[in-house]
């Protein structure tokens, strides 16, 4: 009996999961090659043929791969500080964690009221003289403005969740590879590149997954700052799913999202791989 | 030429002094052992010298530079670390090319050193292994491997083998010392245990609460002891100290027997637990307990009222609730000023 206790309690759980993860999660995969009960790839035709698509496709991969980065780097930088600091650490960690606190849709609501025709941006500039009247940043006719503005959402909101988990990947490494690394000749420089950062993979791996993922479902900032003026993916599938009422092809967008997804965190396990033997 | 002299040195962490001024010259190709109990400086006097931390006072000479102000990489200084610090996402001979690839050297060198450092440690068979598939003797060979391979003026070691089980400590040793005197490199090494001093070192230099006590050959250390901190630190038994009552001309009554010594106003009798024999008559020990060795016999007593121990022959049946004449060995008594703790002369 004392056995399978372990796997008594944890029945409830995987329960919970199977009926209501994995059951509605094979009824979306069914859902995207269905049509009218006959198996089919017409919700995938349709969702590739509409003009929307390859626009929404692209902007969310571009946004992917300018945020991530950008968070990528400044996160590191920011532990890096964090890891030096003597005192007030924790203070500070609350600080930057703030963001994190904060829905995406109430971040793109709090950028909204920066950048929108009377916000705190055009207030200022106004203000300064830069502008006699007020400018409309976020129009369709300047896309990139909205484009600009939700990549500065998405750094303010996110990047945060990175630099929580690469602090206390930071906090992992033993000073002492460091320090024989500073004897050994390296500089500052070089310690963080062949010291910190190779001994930060299986960090890295962690904050990178969770923030691409974050990344390919970017909506309510999207949505809050330009409407259905920048498609992305996840906003497409809402407008399907709900505007349009077509069910399949919302479907289809979710497996392609789900794709990225599972391909991009392949990609990132394979290169921050961690061969055994070599971990801390 | 790399000798090392550190002057005025003193370091504060707080409120709390970890180093009170200390100086100290080591000369070239010397292997010089820093000796004390946990919280000594011994370890902060080490990383002083490395550039790990900055002196609060005080000069560091390498050669004929001073180097305190210098980062670790100007100082022609190389390093083992207590827990090694084999970088474990690097091969063994990556760990051991380290140092040699940030100095950029060419390949053919850095391929030369390594495998000439990894065979003189043997470890040639595991230059493609990570430190996770090696056991703590290994990294140790590689952490050492690594130091050498950078053919430095000074190699700085801080407790290397405290790591290791006993046995592999002892086998350590012997090679450490046979590789460290071929390599002609000048050589600090910071320890807890005295044997491993005593067998390592030209010079020991004794360490206690921030000072150095004394810094002299290992058997001046043993025999000398300078102050009587380095008499009760040192020796497995420690030294044995008795009062001792003047009784004028250099005469003085320890336990109801009268010796020899200092013409001084006051004084504090010392001898080694092995340089006392059992004898017709001598201090009257009244033994408590007695523990046979083999080679010999360490007993544990009390002479007027003080703890005493001796180490005797194991042929001779003692035990507990004896009482046996103990003769010291006359030019072996070592007398101590009972204020200021320091030996005279």
């Amino acid at each position: 009996m004392p056995r399978a206790l372990p796997y008594l309690l944890l029945l409830p759980a995987s329960l919970f999961l199977l009926v209501f993860f994995f059951y509605p999660f094979g009824l979306v995969i069914v859902e995207s090659m269905t049509r009218g009960g006959e198996w089919t790839t017409e919700n995938f035709s349709r969702m590739t043929g509409h003009w929307k698509f390859s626009s929404a496709f692209w902007n969310t991969i571009w946004l992917t791969a300018i945020v991530v980065p950008v968070q990528l780097v400044m996160a590191l930088v920011m532990a890096s500080v964090v890891q030096k600091l003597k005192t007030g650490r924790s203070g500070l960690l609350y600080i930057f964690a703030i963001p994190l606190g904060i829905s995406d849709l109430a971040a793109g609501l709090i950028w909204l009221a920066i950048f929108e025709q009377s916000g705190f941006l055009n207030s200022i500039l106004h203000a300064m003289g830069v502008v006699d009247q007020p400018r409309l940043f976020l129009g369709y006719q300047s896309i990139w403005v909205i484009f600009l503005a939700v990549c500065l959402a998405e750094i303010w909101r996110a990047t945060a969740i990175m630099m929580v988990i690469i602090v206390a990947g930071m906090g992992l490494i033993p000073k002492e590879y460091n320090e024989a690394a500073e004897v050994f000749g390296a500089t500052r420089w070089q310690r963080f590149i062949k010291v910190t950062l190779p001994l930060l993979r299986p960090s890295l791996q962690t904050a990178l997954i969770l923030r691409i993922l974050m990344a390919f479902e970017v909506f309510a900032v999207v949505v809050a700052l330009g409407g259905t003026t920048l498609p992305v993916l996840m906003g497409e599938t809402f407008q399907w799913q709900f505007q349009l009422q077509d069910r399949g092809v919302a479907a289809a967008y979710a497996m392609v999202i789900l794709g990225l997804s599972v391909a991009f965190s392949l990609v990132v396990l394979r290169l921050l791989h961690v061969p055994k033997g070599a971990r801390i | 030429m790399a000798e090392i002299a550190i002057k005025g040195v003193a370091k504060q962490f707080g409120d709390f002094t970890a180093l009170h001024s200390v100086d100290l010259t080591i000369a070239d190709q010397e292997f010089m052992v820093l000796l004390g109990a946990s919280g000594c400086g011994k370890t902060t006097l080490l990383r002083i010298i490395a550039g790990l931390e900055t002196p609060s006072q005080g000069e560091v000479w390498i050669g004929d530079r001073r180097v305190d102000h210098l980062p670790p990489r100007e100082r022609g200084i190389a390093m083992v670390f207590q827990n090694y610090a084999v970088f474990p996402h690097l091969t063994v001979f990556e760990n051991i090319a380290f140092g040699l690839r940030m100095a950029k050297l060419p390949q053919a060198e850095v391929t030369r050193r390594v495998t000439r450092t990894a065979e003189l440690m043997h470890i040639e068979q595991l230059l493609k292994r990570y430190s996770g598939e090696l056991s703590g003797g290994q990294r140790q060979r590689v952490a050492v491997a690594r130091a050498l391979a950078m053919e430095p003026d000074v190699i700085l070691m801080d407790e290397p083998l405290s790591n290791l089980d006993a046995l592999l400590r002892l086998e350590m040793r012997a090679e450490l010392k046979g590789v460290l005197a071929e390599s002609r490199t000048t050589t600090i090494y910071v320890t807890h245990d005295q044997v491993e001093a005593m067998s390592l070192a030209d010079r020991i230099s004794v360490m206690n609460g921030g000072y150095i006590v004394q810094a002299d050959r290992p058997t001046q250390v043993y025999r000398n002891p300078a102050a009587r901190f380095v008499g009760s630190f040192i020796g497995n038994p420690p030294m044995n100290f008795l009062p001792a009552q003047g009784t004028g001309d250099g005469r003085w009554q320890v336990a109801g027997q009268v010796f020899d010594g200092p013409k001084v106003e006051a004084a504090e009798f010392a001898i080694r637990p092995e340089d006392l024999h059992p004898a017709e008559a001598g201090l009257d020990a009244e033994v408590r307990v007695v523990e046979p060795l083999g080679p010999h016999t360490l007993v544990t007593a009390e002479v007027a009222g003080q703890p005493f121990r001796a180490v005797l022959e194991s042929d001779r049946a003692i035990s507990p609730g004896d009482v046996i004449p103990l003769a010291p060995i006359p030019d072996r008594i070592r007398w101590f000023d009972p204020d200021t703790h320091k030996a005279i002369q």
